[in-house]
């Protein structure tokens, strides 16, 4: 894992030192909330319904056991008990004080951690891979570009006020496990025909309330060019993206509106421009980040596990993925217990998830866009240990990629943003499914909740999409079918009029028999649905 | 109305330069490009800082306009003049606050002229928060990962 070195760490504290000077001067009444509120934004602070959240940073979903341990501690100390990961690979507190915003910063710090450009219409927290250094499937492990990134993001002199916000994520496999198109700017590190090591990108991607699958806008770039091309993007959008309506403002709508091939253009120029100009880091630089993300010394070892336990046995079948090295898998925590709100871990989860890291997984976490905990490096012979610690803490639920592992955003529950509740449809909809055991069925299925437009919950690129809007004052909810957030990303269609909250559950359990019905060999619903289309679905609902 | 545009010295509150302040009316950028005696002229947001680059030689005084500050282009404006080897005054003007100040400066401005006076108590720390920097910019300074592998700034063509 990246370690900061006394340049990084002073780079934090500076911040931490700035934010202080702030929050006191705003306690003092001599910064008004007006002017305290782009501040705060750019440190991850908002005001919400009941308190102010806190948004912390885990740099492309990375962290160690000492970070996830105080993070635990954190919620107990300042919050309530718990925190939420969220999509974008991050924790939220959603019951902050304002006097203990600074001190928090400062624990962070501690930790190599901070919550700066998690929020604010600067480069955000650059997302990536869950499975990245482990899985079996990896070009290279994205984390080293991405930590080059993150180095070249942080402060930017020049890109500090964008139009909006600007979110990156970085893989570097066939299967996209991280929604890479559905970012503003998605790289894909890939290999071209002379066998050399360069980043593809993609331009223009998004959710919100337009939401487009990005475009790919260079098929190579060196890696001693990475850097200057990303500046190059950024800088025909800092200069050409709308402000004039905060609605279109984000990259997405730039490309769409010039057209992929003219924004192309735009963007060769300016980084015909930039070469000169020396705004590259030294190439040094990518390989002293590489060796932090270095192999551990994996062991031999059994292959396979005791399946005399069912449950055990179904756990290892749902919630590990293959691992590169044969006597290790990468094990899923599910954050999603049957009536859970998804997401949330309260302090003593994280901290014995931190402790399980350390004693099975050479010290390392990871937080995955679907709002669960990876431990990325299991040897195979102590996944039973670990899954009976799991269990007894209720972090054992086999359910990763099942209707039960739902995304759903914080919702009326909280975001003053919303239309609708989120939560307790979540919990209503995996207490259904879990107990009609109809989940098992199904198979793979994403479902995602969002209460409103802004698609927090990621309903686009659900399997089934759930959006939350407001009809004459009264919550409703709307179905969607079809998105994908995969490689073969695609966005979901509306089905039609939206439902109540228990009109929408019965709605989901309507298509998701149409589907048991429909179905042919091997298909999720996913592909049931690509191949019948709308219709049937239709039919089923409104006929 | 040309001759009401800019700021005066007078305005100017922070200034990194030793040359005598320049006190011309700046001019908009469209009648830049027409009137070929003009030293001083003043950017928005929306214009692009490029046209300019024929005229830079002539030009004393570039002012950026922040009619916002959260409208970030005067910063490319700023940079791309930078690289284009303009070495005249490069003033920031209107809504600018303590906390643009150390952006602005990487950028290539050296001189600030806010709407609203700034405490210079504050002004001055915000100039001096970053120890190090990341990103190579117009301003030549050494970056962390120079620093960290022993390399100087790239003279820039
Ligand atoms: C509770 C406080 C929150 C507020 C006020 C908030 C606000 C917003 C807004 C306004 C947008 C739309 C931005 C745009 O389209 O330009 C957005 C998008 C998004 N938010 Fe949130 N959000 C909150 C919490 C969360 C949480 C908890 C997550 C993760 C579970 C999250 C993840 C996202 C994602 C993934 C997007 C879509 C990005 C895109 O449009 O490409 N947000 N949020
Ligand atoms: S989708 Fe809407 S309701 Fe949900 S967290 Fe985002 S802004 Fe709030």
């Amino acid at each position: 894992m990246y370690k900061y070195d006394q340049y990084d760490q002073a780079m934090v504290d500076a911040r931490v030192a700035e934010f202080r000077d702030q929050a006191r001067r705003r306690l003092e009444g001599s910064l008004s909330e007006d002017e305290f509120k782009p501040l705060r934004l750019m440190n991850g602070l908002y005001l919400q319904l009941h308190a102010y959240m806190l948004r912390v940073a885990i740099p492309y979903g990375t962290l160690n056991s000492e970070q996830m341990h105080a993070l635990g501690d954190i919620a107990d100390k300042y919050d309530r008990g718990y925190g939420h990961f969220t999509t974008r690979q991050n924790l939220q507190y959603n019951w902050i004080k304002l006097e203990d915003a600074a001190d928090i910063l400062a624990d962070l710090s501690k930790v190599e951690m901070h919550a700066i450009q998690t929020s604010g219409n600067c480069i955000r927290n650059i997302s990536s891979d869950h499975f990245a250094g482990a899985s079996a499937d990896e070009l290279v492990d994205p984390r080293p570009y991405a930590e080059l990134m993150r180095q070249w993001s942080s402060f930017h002199p020049e890109f500090t006020y964008l139009p909006r916000k600007f979110k990156i994520c970085v893989i570097a496999s066939e299967k996209d496990r991280a929604a890479m198109r559905l970012h503003d700017i998605g790289v894909q590190i890939v290999k071209n025909d002379e066998g050399e090591i360069g980043a593809r990108f993609y331009a223009g991607g998004g959710m919100g309330r337009t939401p487009m699958i990005a475009p790919m806008i260079r098929d190579f770039v060196p890696l001693d060019q990475l850097i200057t091309y990303a500046e190059a993007c950024l800088r025909v959008y800092n200069r050409y993206g709308r402000r004039d309506n905060k609605y279109k403002a984000r990259i997405k709508i730039l490309v769409h509106e010039l057209g992929r091939d003219e924004y192309v253009r735009q963007v060769e120029e300016e980084f015909a421009h930039m070469l000169d100009q020396g705004v590259e880091p030294p190439r040094e630089e990518l390989e002293r980040i590489k060796p932090f993300f270095a192999d551990p010394d994996f062991e031999d070892g059994p292959k396979h596990v005791d399946r005399s336990d069912p449950d055990f046995a179904l756990w290892v079948d749902r919630n590990t993925n293959r691992h590169k090295h044969d006597a290790y898998v990468s094990a899923v925590i599910s954050l999603k217990p049957v009536g859970g709100i998804p997401g949330d871990a309260t302090g003593d989860q994280m901290r014995l998830m931190a402790k399980l890291a350390k004693q099975y997984s050479f010290d390392e976490l990871r937080i995955m866009h679907t709002q669960n905990v990876v431990l990325p490096h299991v040897k195979i012979a102590d996944l039973h240990a670990l899954w009976t610690q799991l269990e007894a803490a209720g972090l054992g639920a086999p359910n990763m990629d099942s209707i039960e592992d739902m995304i759903a955003c914080p919702g009326l529950d909280y975001c003053s943003l919303a239309n609708a509740r989120s939560i307790p449809l979540a919990q209503r909809i995996s207490e259904r499914f879990d107990a009609s055991g109809k989940t098992e069925k199904l198979g793979e299925l994403k479902l995602k909740i969002s209460g409103c437009i802004n698609a927090c919950g990621h309903h686009h690129a659900g399997h089934i999409g759930i959006l939350g809007v407001d009809k004459k004052g009264l919550e409703n909810y709307q179905l969607s079918l079809g998105g994908s957030e995969a490689e073969d990303t695609s966005l979901a269609k509306i089905t039609g009029p939206g439902f109540t909250e228990d009109g929408v559950i019965e709605a989901i359990d309507t298509v998701t028999d149409v589907y048991l019905q429909s179905r042919e060999d091997g298909e999720r619903f996913l592909d049931t649905y690509r191949r019948i289309g709308m219709t049937p679905f239709k039919e089923a609902l409104y006929g | 109305m040309d001759n009401v545009l800019g700021t005066s010295p007078d305005d100017v509150q922070f200034r990194f330069r030793d040359d005598e302040v320049v006190d011309h009316a700046a001019v908009t950028v469209d009648s830049c490009c027409d009137q070929t005696n003009a030293t001083a002229v003043r950017i928005e947001p929306g214009d692009d800082a490029r046209v300019l680059l024929p005229f830079l030689d002539r030009l004393a005084l570039i002012e950026v306009n922040f009619p916002s500050f959260g409208d970030g282009r005067g910063y490319s404006s700023a940079r791309i003049l930078r690289e284009a080897g303009f070495t005249g005054e490069l003033r920031a003007v209107g809504d600018v606050g303590i906390d643009q100040l150390s952006h602005m400066r990487r950028c290539g401005f050296d001189a600030f002229a806010p709407d609203k006076p700034l405490n210079e108590e504050d002004a001055t720390r915000a100039f001096a928060t970053w120890e190090n920097v990341y990103q190579a910019s117009v301003d030549n300074r050494r970056t962390i990962p120079q620093i960290r592998h022993g390399v100087n700034p790239k003279a820039r063509s």
